[in-house]
């Protein structure tokens, strides 16, 4: 459907020919491309807004490199600002110097918390830990049922919770029996919510307060519009998230959202969700993540050349 | 919260009666249109329109105005209620959407909704993939009153569909609801299994499904578009649902996916409970775009 940036750009800078520097005026048209395709790719209006003025004072005044087209030389600066906003690399879970450690998922119904409790107790273990998977959510039907039969068929343990259970007990509960059967790491599966749904959040407050877990993960959908950042902004000011999980990056989504969430809260980002199985969990890569922002994909290779 | 404030320009502002039309208006309404995902396409041809008409016009208001009968006229005229014809019976409504829009909770919903106006409803648990998606929509099953058709997890979606059909023949059922996995639209053997679902249900009962209802999740940006179109290549949506309302998504990209595919939006969402379901109104869903 979108023309491809470097398409854009490149008939853009065409009819700049000649120009060694990207000065104010060539590089406006070129600024406008970029801005349109930050913002088909979800990127949110006042964060698109920003990258673009961060990028007009890097690119003003720069050589073109000779290896470079103008239009080539505005993606790589695109590309460079993002990789550098989205945190450079990989960052690891921090489950603390402790004997045990915790993650706790939260997100808006249906981001993929639930499927990414499976897909991390399947992670932990292949890092040599033995995690329990706490079902926290006691309002979706069937929702302790879905994690309990995950656990089955990934045969990992899950705490017996019941929908009559308070969720700060079925927490507290949780901690203790992981301790009896010997499990290192808890996994709490809480309840999809919406950000602005107070007593819900405070829910959330309170089993923070309730069991001290040692990484609080957003798990949000890369497919997420322009709302991305009152979704993360609202999570990550209520309970100070340690970092996100981008899920269904398997499908064509460009996932704008990355850097919305990115921005507004500034923690990282740590894993991809690529697929409803269980093995389907990546740690985040921002500089892929950026190429596909951009709609590139391996086209990209130039910068690498460059 | 202090985020939110940062970034939800207080739209009343921008509308103050005697404000008069520039730049920074432009600017601003830009923001809104772009904000609420209705997509650079639309957001493009909106600005176009009112720009062009604003010379005819002297405040902020009368634009404003402009611009929401400009909205209004995005989506397809309003049609009544859906209503179950009587005939033929059963009436089959096969849901589908990509993973986690809240199909099997829209399903809950109206099968509520069909049960309190007396109408005989049967679920056929189609979504034999994701664990307790069988036992999620039992709930609703119970809850609305409505029987079910069930196999076991991992079983042929397709076979369940065909039983539904066959239960709901042989039990005289006024409506039979298909409840049917979440997918991705690119997943090309998971769109193959929902085409042959539905021929599955056509072959044994001709000229149903009688509606294929795609759910829409209002948090989406512009990739309900893809999602839309390739779900209407494989099965032929006949109209649309778009939940999560109540929370601070507009849901904007509705806007250009029910006009390039020309489909009703018939439902909205707005909670997690079976009464959260209402008709979408279009002069109330651009009313809310200005919220
Ligand atoms: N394609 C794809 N599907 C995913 C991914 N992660 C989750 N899903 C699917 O998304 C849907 C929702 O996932 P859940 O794990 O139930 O989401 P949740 O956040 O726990 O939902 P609630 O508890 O209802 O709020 C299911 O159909 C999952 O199979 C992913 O990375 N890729
Ligand atoms: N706030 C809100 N939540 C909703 C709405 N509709 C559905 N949900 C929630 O969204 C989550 C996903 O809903 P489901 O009905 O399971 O979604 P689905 O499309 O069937 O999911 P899969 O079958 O896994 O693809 C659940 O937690 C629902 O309670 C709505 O209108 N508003
Ligand atoms: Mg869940
Ligand atoms: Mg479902």
């Amino acid at each position: 459907m979108f023309e491809n940036l470097s398409d854009r750009l490149d008939s853009v800078f065409k009819k700049l020919k000649g120009h060694g520097t990207l000065n104010e005026k060539n590089i406006e048209e070129g600024l406008k491309q970029v801005r349109m395709a930050l913002l088909e790719a979800d990127v949110n209006y006042k964060v698109a807004k920003n990258v673009i003025s961060d990028i007009k004072t890097r690119a003003l005044g720069q050589e073109v490199m000779e290896s470079l087209t103008p239009g080539q030389q505005v993606i790589k600066i695109v590309y460079d600002e993002f990789t550098r906003m989205m945190g450079s690399k990989h960052q690891a879970l921090d489950l603390g110097t402790g004997s045990s450690g915790s993650i706790m998922l939260v997100g808006l119904q249906g981001s993929g918390k639930t499927t990414t409790a499976g897909k991390l107790g399947l992670y932990l273990r292949k890092q040599g830990r033995t995690p329990f998977l706490v079902p926290v959510d006691v309002y979706r039907p069937a929702a302790i049922d879905q994690l309990k039969k995950i656990g089955t068929q990934l045969d990992l343990p899950v705490f017996d919770s019941t929908p009559d259970m308070k969720p700060l007990k079925i927490c507290q509960d949780a901690q203790i029996a992981a301790r009896e059967q010997g499990c290192d790491t808890l996994v709490y599966d809480t309840a999809g919510r919406l950000h602005m749904d107070d007593t819900l959040m405070a829910e959330l407050e309170t089993l923070k307060k309730g069991v001290s877990p040692s990484e609080i993960l957003l798990v949000a959908d890369a497919m997420t519009g322009q709302d991305a950042v009152n979704i993360a902004g609202s999570f990550d000011q209520r309970l100070d998230l340690t970092g996100v999980v981008l899920t269904k990056m398997d499908g064509d989504a460009r996932g704008g959202a990355a850097l919305s969430i990115k921005a507004v809260t500034g923690k990282p980002l740590k894993f991809i969700g690529v697929g409803e199985k269980f093995t389907g969990l990546e740690p985040f890569h921002p500089d892929r993540m950026a190429s596909k922002i951009l709609g590139m994909g391996d086209t990209l290779s130039f910068i690498e050349r460059a | 919260t202090k985020t939110r404030e940062v970034l939800n320009t207080d739209i009343n502002d921008l509308f103050k009666s005697s404000r008069k039309i520039d730049d920074a208006l432009f600017e601003e309404l830009e923001e809104v249109l772009i904000t609420a995902d209705l997509g650079m396409d639309i957001t493009m041809e909106m600005m176009d329109r009112i720009r062009k008409k604003a010379g005819r016009l002297s405040t902020a208001d009368q634009l404003k105005a402009v611009l929401k009968q400009e909205l209004i006229a995005l989506f397809p005229g309003k049609e009544d209620p859906e209503t179950v014809p009587a005939l033929p019976r059963p009436h089959i409504i096969m849901v589908v959407g990509v993973n986690g829009t809240g199909k099997t909770t829209t399903l809950g919903k109206l099968a509520t909704r069909f049960t309190r106006e007396n109408k005989k409803v049967l679920i056929a648990a189609a979504d034999t993939f994701r664990a307790a998606a069988i036992e999620q929509v039992g709930i609703w099953a119970d809850r609305a009153g409505a029987t079910i058709v069930r196999h076991k997890q991992g079983a042929d979606p397709a076979a369940v569909a065909y039983d539904g059909v066959e239960a709901a023949m042989a039990r005289g059922m006024d409506v039979l609801l298909i409840d049917t996995a979440g997918r991705l639209h690119t997943q090309k053997n998971l769109m193959e299994e929902l085409k042959k679902i539905k021929r599955t249900v056509e072959k044994k009962m001709p000229g149903a499904p009688h509606e294929v209802l795609m759910v829409l999740d209002a948090t989406t940006g512009q990739n309900a578009i893809s999602q839309a179109k390739m779900f209407h290549e494989a099965v032929n949506l006949t109209q649309l649902a778009l939940t999560k309302l109540d929370g601070t998504a507009k849901g904007g990209i509705v806007a250009a996916v029910a006009g390039t595919l020309h489909l009703p939006i018939r439902y909205i969402g707005v909670g997690e409970s079976m009464d959260d379901l209402q008709e979408f109104d279009a002069v109330r869903f651009v009313n809310a775009l200005f919220d």
